[in-house]
């Protein structure tokens, strides 16, 4: 089986600074660089955004002439644009104008609807992600998924995390996995004594982060996540939040989000997606706008974006 | 204050009290009939259980109720010292024929429904799931001559050439398999289609490959159901009666060779209260001794299977 792409090297060496430090000091709270970030008290924009626009920011996606249809009928067309390795990118717009669709094919979750077909290309680190060769299981264990609705297994939290891990086939300690990712994952301290415990029992915040937890336990290089915070209280998704801005110095994020201040908050590149209905009256979805978030935020250059963004319209 | 404002502005006052009405009199009438239907229900297991207990009682005024339970030898019909109630022979032929029936109809009805249920296109789908609702439909009077006129002579004597009697424990295990088969499959089928797909999603975004998905994820949630449909499965072999007359033979055997014959307690039931014997004398009373033990079994089984899944349900919102 082919490999789709080189694992990028980041891995091992900041992992082990982390677990040092991770046991002292509550994951959540404090960023790596020490800022002190609690939930709901969002930092500033400014502060986030300057290590992540430094010059040297590569491309982990090169999408291209993008078409998505279901049985034949287009729901997103013609997306075109580069996602950025390293930064969080956040897909907005209204209902229905295919975020959700869009995000499914960077890692091939759109195989699973028998009805949906993919033109254009996407090219992950280079590699045509739709090529014939390419498995998307493969694709799959680099570029893991977190979904709107929080879907832990039915399975203890320990088994839950492992789960990745076992199916890859993953060398080393679980018990050190599982410990390193439920810390990622900002979860450790409330779960650490009923790991064994059903996951079922947890609360809807706790069973997210579970399954950032559980993605990041396979330690994927890009994590995409559809709507991650919609059905989670404020203090949750501050937890999320946080847990974003630690995770994106080793890690790509994809993020769709219906709510602006989530989006002006997290992310560093916003693209805007509308729907747009055609001459045969079909109505698909479209980027009308991809740019530096402050950008999007405070100038965008289109006035659908701008209707949007200010609420204008829904 | 508002209602007395609103009452105080003086429009017709809503007539909202009970009435005789012509509808609330047939809706009465319903309400009576469901509730005798319902009664009629319970009337009729109470007067099972309880007429089933009387003879039982009287039987064990008779038979000592450990020379019952604990002996080895089931020859009620035998004359003189050959008579002998020890009903062993027969819960052992029930739950080996049971076994062999699970371990014909286990894998495939499970293989089967997985394959339904993760793997078949919705043509394939539409064609073998009405398939196994008419194996469901078989008469079981036509599996067991099935068995007995094709399984043994053709199946197991000729092509396998095993040499079984001609009424023999695998025939009949092999037809019983073929008769839980639908039920195992259909059950664990609806099982696991009601395992939501979301649990599959979030197996498939970790990396997970479709057999990983299904025998690690899907599987295990759809546990309890599946559960549930084999414990229905085994009580149905377990109360199999046709089945095992047809093709089992008349045998109340201790053994485990599935090539000699074997009954069950149905069949000894159905086989004794069609022969020739005297009302209220042990040998009748013998029917209603294993009736009950058979009534208690089933519902032994049963209460493990709830058990069972009420344990390991998970609620899926
Ligand atoms: N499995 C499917 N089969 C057919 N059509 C679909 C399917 N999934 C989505 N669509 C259609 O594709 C279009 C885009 O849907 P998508 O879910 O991608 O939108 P979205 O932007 O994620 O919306 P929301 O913000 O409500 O989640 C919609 O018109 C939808 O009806
Ligand atoms: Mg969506």
């Amino acid at each position: 089986m082919r490999q789709v792409t080189e694992r990028p090297e980041s891995s091992s060496e900041p992992r082990a600074a982390e677990s040092a430090a991770g046991a002292q000091k509550p994951p959540a709270a404090e960023p790596a660089d020490g800022r002190v970030m609690g939930p709901g008290t969002a930092p500033a924009v400014e502060g986030v955004k300057a290590p992540a626009a430094a010059p040297d920011s590569k491309p982990v996606f090169a999408v291209e002439r993008l078409t998505v249809s279901y049985a034949g009928r287009p729901a997103v067309r013609e997306v075109s644009f580069g996602i950025e390795e390293r930064r969080i990118t956040a897909l907005i717009g209204a209902s229905g104008c295919g975020k959700s669709t869009f995000i499914r094919t960077l890692n091939r979750m759109n195989d699973l609807i028998p009805s949906a077909s993919v033109e254009g290309s996407v090219r992950y680190h280079g590699q045509d992600l739709y090529a014939p060769d390419v498995d998307p299981v493969q694709v799959r264990k680099r570029i893991g998924m977190v979904f709107q609705k929080p879907n832990p297994f039915p399975k203890s939290i320990y088994d839950n995390v492992a789960f990745g891990p076992r199916v890859l086939g993953m060398k080393g300690e679980m018990d050190e996995m599982v410990e390193r990712a439920l810390r990622r994952g900002a979860l450790w301290d409330e779960v650490k004594d009923r790991l064994k415990q059903n996951a079922f029992g947890m609360s809807g915040g706790q069973q997210q982060r579970l399954c950032i937890a559980r993605a990041l336990a396979t330690d994927p290089d890009v994590i995409l996540m559809d709507e991650p915070a919609s059905a989670l209280d404020p203090i949750s998704t501050g937890r999320i939040e946080d847990l974003m801005f630690e995770l994106k110095d080793r890690v790509s994020i994809v993020i769709v989000t219906h709510n602006m201040q989530q989006a002006a908050r997290v992310s560093d590149m916003t693209a805007f997606f509308t729907v747009v209905v055609d001459d045969t009256g079909h109505r698909h979805g479209e980027v009308v706008e991809y740019d530096e978030t402050e950008k999007v935020f405070t100038n965008p250059a289109d006035e659908r974006t701008e209707a949007y963004v200010t609420g204008r319209v829904g | 204050m508002e209602a007395a404002s609103i009452a105080a502005a003086g429009g017709p006052r809503p007539n909202l009290t009970r009435g005789r009405t012509p509808r609330s009199v047939g809706e009465n009438i319903i309400k009576a009939l469901l509730f005798l239907a319902a009664l009629i229900s319970i009337a009729t297991t109470i007067g099972i259980v309880v007429s089933l207990l009387a003879e039982t009682v009287e039987f064990f005024s008779q038979v000592g109720i450990f020379e019952y339970l604990l002996g080895t030898k089931w020859s009620p019909l035998a004359g003189g010292d050959q008579k002998s109630f020890g009903v062993l022979p027969l819960i052992s032929g029930t739950l080996y024929l049971t076994a062999l029936g699970l371990v014909v109809a286990v894998p495939l009805g499970l293989g089967s429904a997985i394959y339904l249920a993760e793997y078949a296109s919705p043509r394939a789908r539409r064609i073998i799931k009405p398939v196994l609702e008419l194996l469901a439909g078989i008469p079981t009077i036509v599996l067991g001559y099935f068995a007995l006129t094709f399984i043994t002579p053709v199946l197991l004597q000729g092509i396998f050439g095993i040499e079984v009697k001609i009424f023999n424990a695998l025939s009949a295990g092999l037809a019983l398999g073929v008769l839980i088969l639908p039920v195992v499959a259909t059950l664990a089928d609806d099982s696991l289609r009601a395992v939501p797909s979301s649990l599959r999603e979030g197996a498939f975004g970790l990396g997970a490959s479709k057999p990983q998905v299904v025998l690690r994820v899907v599987f295990p949630a759809a546990l309890s159901g599946i559960v549930a449909g084999l414990v229905l499965a085994a009580s149905r072999a377990i109360g199999e009666t046709v089945v095992v007359l047809v093709a089992g033979g008349a045998n109340a055997n201790l053994g485990i060779d599935p090539r000699e014959s074997f009954q069950n307690m149905a069949a000894f039931i159905a086989q004794t209260a069609r022969g020739d014997i005297a009302a209220q004398s042990v040998e009748f009373l013998t029917i209603f001794a294993v009736g009950t033990t058979l009534f208690v079994m089933t519902l032994i089984l049963n209460a493990i299977s709830i058990r069972f899944v009420r344990r390991f349900q998970q609620v899926y919102e």
